[in-house]
C-alpha cells in the first residue's frame, strides 16, 4: 500500500464539476477520493486523471464558491462502500449517504458536504461465529453470521485479502454493534482485526470466489411476456430501452416488486425524483411475495436522481452493483435495477467534456462501450468457495435519444447482455403493457436454458415458445398486408392465423399493470395458461365465412381475456378454462 | 474591499477573460464599461489565474479596459412579500418604472436539489376549467408539465388561462424569449383578471441579451422556493423552454464546449432536468408546480430540446392546430387524484370518451378513403363533433363536474348506453334520464 496520507495539492482550475489540483507533496493515485476544502465545507471529489504535478477531479457536488489556492487533501482510497449487516431497507444517494439522515435547517433540501455513515453504529446484531480458532480462511469465507431482517448475512473475511490467513481469535455468540472486533487473523504474520463490515472500491469487482458458472435457470419476473417469450436467467443480464412514455419505469417496478429473488437493489440513477418516492412510499406497505414481509425489508435503494449531483450519478450504479455482489458472496440472489444506464453514460460525457478528451459519436467518450460491458460483466451466477451459488442479475433501462435505438448506448449495451427488451412507441400509444415489441426484443437465455425450461415448466416448453413466436411474425405480416388489400384481400386461413396472433398478443403479452390479479403471474399460472392458449393456437378451426371467423374469436378471445382477472385456482378460473376447452370442441378442435 | 481589475485579455462572443486572483466559482462581477454602460457577469471557469465570465448584457461594445469587480457572492435574488405585482427583467431589476426591492432578504439560484426522502407523493387536483385538461389529462399540484406545441399555437393564450383560473395562491411567469406583444399580453390578462397582486414576473424579452435568458428560470424557481417553504402553493409558467436551451447552445459553443447533438451541450439532461425538478410538493409546507412551453423546431418530437424534456417532465400536453390534443398528451400523475379526489364516474367517462373519439376518427379516416358510410359511423362523425366542439374548443370554459355531466350528455346524444364500454354498475348510476 501507498502511504499517501500526507498528500496534499491546491486548487488551480475549476470548471463545472471538475476540477484540477496541483500536488504539494506525496503521491496521488488514480481514482483516489480527496476533499477540498471550503471555508464552510469540505466536497468529495475523485481522481480522473493525472498529468504530472497537476491532476484532474470530479467534484461530487456543487462547485460554486471553489477558489484558486484551495487546500485539498488526498485520502490515498479509492471510492469505496461500507459493507456489513443493517444495509437492507436503507436509501442511499450515489455515495452511500444515508438519506433519512441528511439534514439542514430548513429540512428539505440536501446541503453540500454532508457525509454520513452509511450503516447505523449502534444497532446489535446477533452474532453467532462459523469458524473456530486454527481455522485457515481464505478472501470472502463466511465467518460469523447474524440475522439481517429475512437474511442469513455471513460476516465475510476480506474480500481483497491474498492467500489464506489462520483464524488467531473469534468471539463467541453475543449481540454486537456493527464496529465490534469480532475475529482476528494471522495473514502471513501480520496480524488483522475484522469488524462485521468492511470497505469495498465500488469501480472495482468482487471475486472472492470459486467460479463462475453458466446460467441456466429461470428469473421468474411474472411478468407473462418476459418469463415465457424472452426469460432472464439468474445471473444474467438484460436491458430494456424505450422512448419516453413507453413504461420502462412502471415495468422496473412491477420487476423489482415481483421478482423470484432473495433480494432487489434500485438504483434511481439521473431519473425523476418522484418516481423514487412512489418505491420509498409504497414498498414499506407492500408484501414480500417469498417472506411475506415487508418489500422495502428485502430491498436497497440507491437514489441519484436527475438534479443531484452529476459525478454521485456516475458513481451511484458502481455502488448499486456492488452492494449486489457483497450479498452474492453469501449465496444470495440478488437483482439490481438500474434506471437509467443512459443517464449514467451522460454523466461520463459530461466529464468526458470537461477533461476535452477526443469525443467519439454523439460526443461519447470513446471508452463508453468498455464501461458498459465492464458494468454488465460484473452481473453473473457464481459457485463459492463453499460451493454454495450467489447470483446477480443485472437489468438495466436505457434511455435512448429521440427513442432511436440506433444511438450509441443502446447500441453498446445490445452487445453485451443476454436479453433485450426493447419497448415500442407503437405499443405504448395503443396501451399496450408492457410495450416490449415481439418482433424486436430477444432472449439468447430462452436457448441457454432450454434444457432447464423443458425440464421444470414443459417439455416441449421451449418448442411451444418458438411456434408462437413464429405466430406473431406471421400476423404481423398478415397484418401488414390488410392494410393494403383489406380484409377481402387476404384468404380465411390467413384471418384465422391473424386473429390467433392478435389473441395472442392480447390475452398473454399484455397485462394490466393496475389490476391486482392480472399484475403479476406465477411461473405455475403461466405454464396452465400458455399450455391453454397454445392448444387454442394450434387447432385448425375452420369457417366458412369471414364473420363467423370473426365471431368465434371474439368469443374465445374474451374467455382467455376475463381468465386473467380470475384468482389462480379460484372457481372462476376453472369456470373459464371449462368454457374455452368448450369453445375450442365447437370450432372443430378437439381435445386431448 | 474588492479589487477592481482594468484588464481583459480576452472576449468571445459574451465571454470575457481576464487574469484575477481569489475569484470564487460561479461568483458574479460587475462591469462597467469604458462608455459608463453596467452589467453583471458570472464566473464560469478559472484556470489558474485566467478567469471566464459570461456577460449578462452581452459583450457588444465591450472595452478591453472595461473595469470588472467581483463582488464575493454567487448570483442572487431579491426575495419578499414586496415583489408580488412587480415585473422584472432577465437580470433581475424593475421594469415596471417601480423602484427596486428595498430591505429583501436575498436567496441563491440555483441551490440545492429537494432531498427525495422529503418529498410526498403528490395527491391534489388543480383545476384549470378547461376539460381538456381536467377530464383527460389533469394536473396535479407539484407536476411539472411542458406544453409541445409549434410556433404560431396559442400556447401563450394557454398559459395564461390556466394561470387565470387555477386558483395558485402565487403565480411565477418566467419568461424566455418572449416578444414584446407576448410580454404585454401577459400583463394585459394577468391585470384584467385581477391576478397581478399574486404574480411576480421575470421576462427576457427576444431584444434582450442573450446570457440574461438563462437566469429567467433560475430566478423565477429561487423565488418560487422560497414562497413555497413559506406555505404557498405555487405555480410557475416558463416560456419558452426551448430558447433557453438555445442560450445553452450558444454560451457553451462559445466556451468551445463539445457538442452532442445539433450543437446542445452533453449536459443538456442535467441542465433541463436542475430547473424542472424544482417542482415539489414541501411537507408541512406549500409547492410549487411548473408548467411550461417547449416549441418543438419543425414540430419534431424528437428533437433535443422536446425529447430531454419529455424524459424529465411528468407528461406533456400536446397543443396542435390550437387544440389540446388527447392521444399524445400524458398527465403522468393523473392516477393519483382521478376517482380520488375527483368524482368517482371520472375513471370511467375518462375512458370511454377517448375511446369513442378514436373510433370516430377511425370513421372518420374511412369515409375519407371513399368506403361507404354505415349507421354506425353516422353516430360516431356526430359524437366526433360534439367532442370538438364541446370540450376539445379551448374556449371551453367550465368546472370538472360540469364537464363530466356534459360527457355523459354527449354521449347519451351518440350512443345507447352499452355502446360505451363502461361498467353497468356507473352507467346505471350516471346515465342522463330520460336518454
Amino acid at each position: 500500500m501507498i502511504d499517501s496520507s500526507l498528500t496534499t495539492g491546491h486548487v488551480v482550475g475549476i470548471n463545472g464539476n471538475m476540477m484540477a489540483v496541483e500536488v504539494d507533496t506525496g503521491s496521488v493515485v488514480q481514482n483516489e477520493v480527496a476533499f477540498v476544502k471550503l471555508p464552510d465545507s469540505k466536497l468529495k471529489a475523485e481522481v480522473i486523471k493525472v498529468i504530472g504535478k497537476k491532476c484532474f477531479l470530479q467534484v461530487f457536488e456543487d462547485t460554486t464558491g471553489i477558489s484558486v489556492g484551495m487546500p485539498v487533501e488526498f485520502t490515498g482510497n479509492m471510492l469505496a462502500v461500507e459493507l456489513g449487516p443493517g444495509l437492507l431497507g436503507q436509501i442511499y444517494d450515489g455515495l452511500q449517504n444515508p438519506l433519512t439522515l441528511l439534514e439542514n435547517k430548513q429540512q428539505f433540501f440536501l446541503q453540500r458536504g454532508q457525509y454520513k455513515e452509511p450503516i447505523d453504529r449502534s444497532k446489535k446484531w446477533d452474532w453467532k461465529p462459523l469458524v473456530a480458532v486454527g481455522d485457515r480462511v481464505r478472501a470472502g469465507q463466511w465467518i460469523g453470521e447474524v440475522p439481517e431482517k429475512f437474511i442469513t448475512h455471513r460476516v465475510l473475511t476480506p474480500l481483497g485479502m491474498h492467500g489464506t490467513a489462520v483464524v488467531k481469535k473469534i468471539l463467541p455468540e453475543g449481540a454486537y454493534p456493527i464496529t465490534e472486533k469480532v475475529a482476528e487473523l494471522d495473514v502471513n504474520g501480520k496480524t488483522v482485526t475484522l469488524t462485521m463490515s468492511q470497505e469495498w472500491p465500488v469501480k472495482k469487482a468482487i471475486k472472492a470466489y470459486k467460479e463462475r458458472i453458466y446460467p441456466e435457470e429461470l428469473l421468474i419476473t411474472r411478468q407473462r411476456i418476459i418469463d415465457t417469450l424472452f426469460p432472464i436467467s439468474r445471473g444474467g443480464t438484460s436491458c430494456i430501452p424505450g422512448p419516453f412514455g413507453a413504461g420502462k419505469t412502471v415495468l422496473q417496478h412491477l420487476i423489482s416488486k415481483f421478482s423470484s429473488v432473495d433480494l432487489v437493489i434500485v438504483v434511481a440513477c439521473g431519473e425523476r425524483a418522484g418516481e423514487v418516492v412512489e418505491l420509498i412510499h409504497e414498498f414499506p406497505e407492500m408484501k414480500d411475495p417469498k417472506t411475506g414481509g415487508s418489500l422495502m425489508d428485502r430491498t436497497i435503494i440507491i437514489c441519484n436522481t436527475s438534479s443531484m449531483p452529476v459525478a454521485a450519478r456516475e458513481a451511484s450504479v458502481y455502488t448499486g452493483i456492488t452492494l449486489g455482489e457483497y450479498y452474492r458472496q453469501m449465496g444470495l440472489d440478488v437483482l439490481v435495477l438500474a434506471d437509467s444506464t443512459s443517464r449514467w453514460a451522460q454523466a461520463m460525457r459530461e466529464m468526458s467534456g470537461r477533461l476535452e478528451e477526443i469525443p467519439g459519436e454523439e460526443a461519447f467518450p470513446a471508452y463508453l462501450e468498455s464501461r458498459i460491458a465492464g458494468l454488465y460483466e460484473r452481473a453473473g451466477l457464481v459457485q463459492l468457495h463453499n460451493d454454495k451459488h450467489g447470483a446477480v442479475t443485472l437489468i438495466g433501462t436505457v434511455s435512448p435519444a429521440g427513442g432511436n435505438f440506433e444511438e450509441p448506448v443502446t447500441q453498446a449495451t445490445l452487445k453485451v447482455v443476454g436479453a433485450f427488451l426493447g419497448l415500442s412507441r407503437k405499443r405504448s400509444d395503443e396501451r399496450k403493457f408492457p410495450a416490449i415489441d415481439p418482433l424486436d426484443s430477444y432472449s439468447l437465455y430462452i436457448d441457454q436454458m432450454a434444457d432447464s425450461l423443458n425440464k421444470n415448466l414443459d417439455r416441449e416448453w421451449t418448442k411451444m415458445v418458438h411456434e408462437a413466436e413464429e405466430l406473431l411474425r406471421r400476423g404481423a405480416e398478415i397484418g401488414k398486408m390488410m392494410t393494403v388489400v383489406g380484409e377481402e384481400g387476404i384468404s380465411i386461413d390467413d384471418l384465422v392465423a391473424y386473429l390467433k396472433s392478435e389473441m395472442l398478443d392480447f390475452t398473454y403479452l399484455q397485462q394490466n399493470a393496475f389490476d391486482d390479479i392480472d399484475c403479476a403471474a406465477t411461473i405455475e399460472r403461466q405454464v396452465a395458461d400458455f399450455k391453454l392458449l397454445y392448444k387454442a393456437l394450434k387447432t385448425p378451426f375452420s369457417f366458412e365465412t369471414k364473420p363467423e371467423a370473426r365471431k368465434f374469436f371474439v368469443a374465445l378471445q374474451d374467455n382467455f381475456y376475463q381468465k386473467n382477472y380470475a384468482a389462480e385456482s379460484s372457481p372462476e378460473y376453472a369456470k373459464f378454462v371449462s368454457k374455452i376447452e368448450e369453445i375450442i370442441v365447437s370450432g372443430g378442435g378437439r381435445l386431448v | 474591499m474588492f479589487k477592481e481589475y482594468t484588464k481583459i485579455t480576452n472576449i468571445i462572443g459574451d465571454i470575457i477573460e481576464l487574469s484575477a486572483e481569489g475569484v470564487t466559482y460561479r461568483e458574479l462581477a460587475a462591469i462597467t464599461n469604458h462608455n459608463g454602460d453596467t452589467s453583471l457577469a458570472q464566473v464560469i471557469r478559472i484556470d489558474g489565474s485566467k478567469v471566464s465570465l459570461q456577460v449578462f448584457a452581452g459583450a457588444k461594445g465591450m472595452s478591453n479596459r472595461a473595469s470588472v469587480r467581483f463582488l464575493g457572492h454567487p448570483m442572487r435574488v431579491p426575495y419578499s412579500e414586496d415583489l408580488l405585482g412587480r415585473i422584472f427583467s432577465g437580470s433581475g431589476k424593475p421594469i415596471d418604472g417601480k423602484p427596486e426591492i428595498a430591505n429583501a432578504a436575498e436567496t441563491d439560484i440555483g441551490g440545492p436539489s429537494v432531498n427525495p426522502v422529503k418529498r410526498v407523493v403528490p395527491r391534489n387536483f388543480i383545476e384549470t376549467r378547461i376539460p381538456m385538461i381536467d377530464i383527460f389529462n389533469p394536473l396535479v399540484e407539484s407536476q411539472k408539465l411542458p406544453i409541445f406545441s409549434t410556433p404560431g399555437e396559442p400556447f401563450n393564450e394557454l398559459l395564461a388561462r390556466i394561470a387565470l383560473q387555477a386558483k395558485a395562491d402565487i403565480v411565477i411567469l418566467g419568461g424566455i424569449g418572449l416578444k414584446f406583444d407576448e410580454y404585454i399580453g401577459f400583463r394585459r390578462k394577468f391585470e384584467e383578471g385581477g391576478i397581478m397582486d399574486r404574480t411576480v414576473m421575470f421576462v427576457h424579452t427576444a431584444a434582450d441579451p442573450v446570457v440574461e435568458r438563462l437566469l429567467v428560470p433560475d430566478m423565477a424557481l429561487a423565488v418560487a422556493e422560497q414562497f413555497g417553504i413559506a406555505g404557498k402553493r405555487v405555480l410557475v409558467l416558463l416560456t419558452d423552454m426551448t430558447a433557453f436551451a438555445d442560450a445553452l447552445k450558444e454560451i457553451s459553443v462559445a466556451m468551445e464546449q463539445v457538442p452532442s447533438n445539433l450543437g446542445y451541450p452533453g449536459s443538456l439532461y442535467s441542465d433541463l432536468a436542475s430547473r424542472y425538478e424544482k417542482a415539489v410538493d414541501f411537507e408541512g409546507a406549500g409547492s410549487i408546480t411548473v408548467l411550461a412551453v417547449t416549441t418543438m423546431p419543425g414540430g419534431d418530437v424528437t428533437h433535443p430540446v422536446p425529447d430531454n424534456t419529455g424524459y424529465i417532465t411528468e407528461g406533456q400536453y400536446y397543443l396542435v392546430n390550437g387544440m389540446i390534443n388527447p392521444f399524445g398528451s400524458l398527465s403522468r400523475l393523473k392516477q393519483l387524484v382521478i376517482g380520488k379526489v375527483t368524482r368517482d364516474d371520472h375513471g370511467a367517462v375518462m375512458n370511454a370518451m377517448i375511446r369513442l373519439y378514436a373510433k370516430a376518427l377511425e370513421s372518420k379516416k374511412k369515409i375519407s378513403m371513399g368506403f361507404e358510410k354505415t349507421e354506425t359511423d353516422e353516430k360516431y362523425l356526430r359524437y366526433a363533433d360534439l367532442f370538438e366542439e364541446r370540450f376539445m374548443d379551448l374556449r371551453v370554459d367550465i368546472p370538472l363536474n360540469d364537464a363530466l355531466d356534459l360527457g355523459w350528455k354527449t354521449m347519451a346524444e351518440c350512443f345507447d348506453r352499452f355502446e360505451i364500454g363502461v361498467k353497468k354498475e356507473v352507467v346505471d348510476a350516471r346515465w342522463p334520464k330520460g336518454a
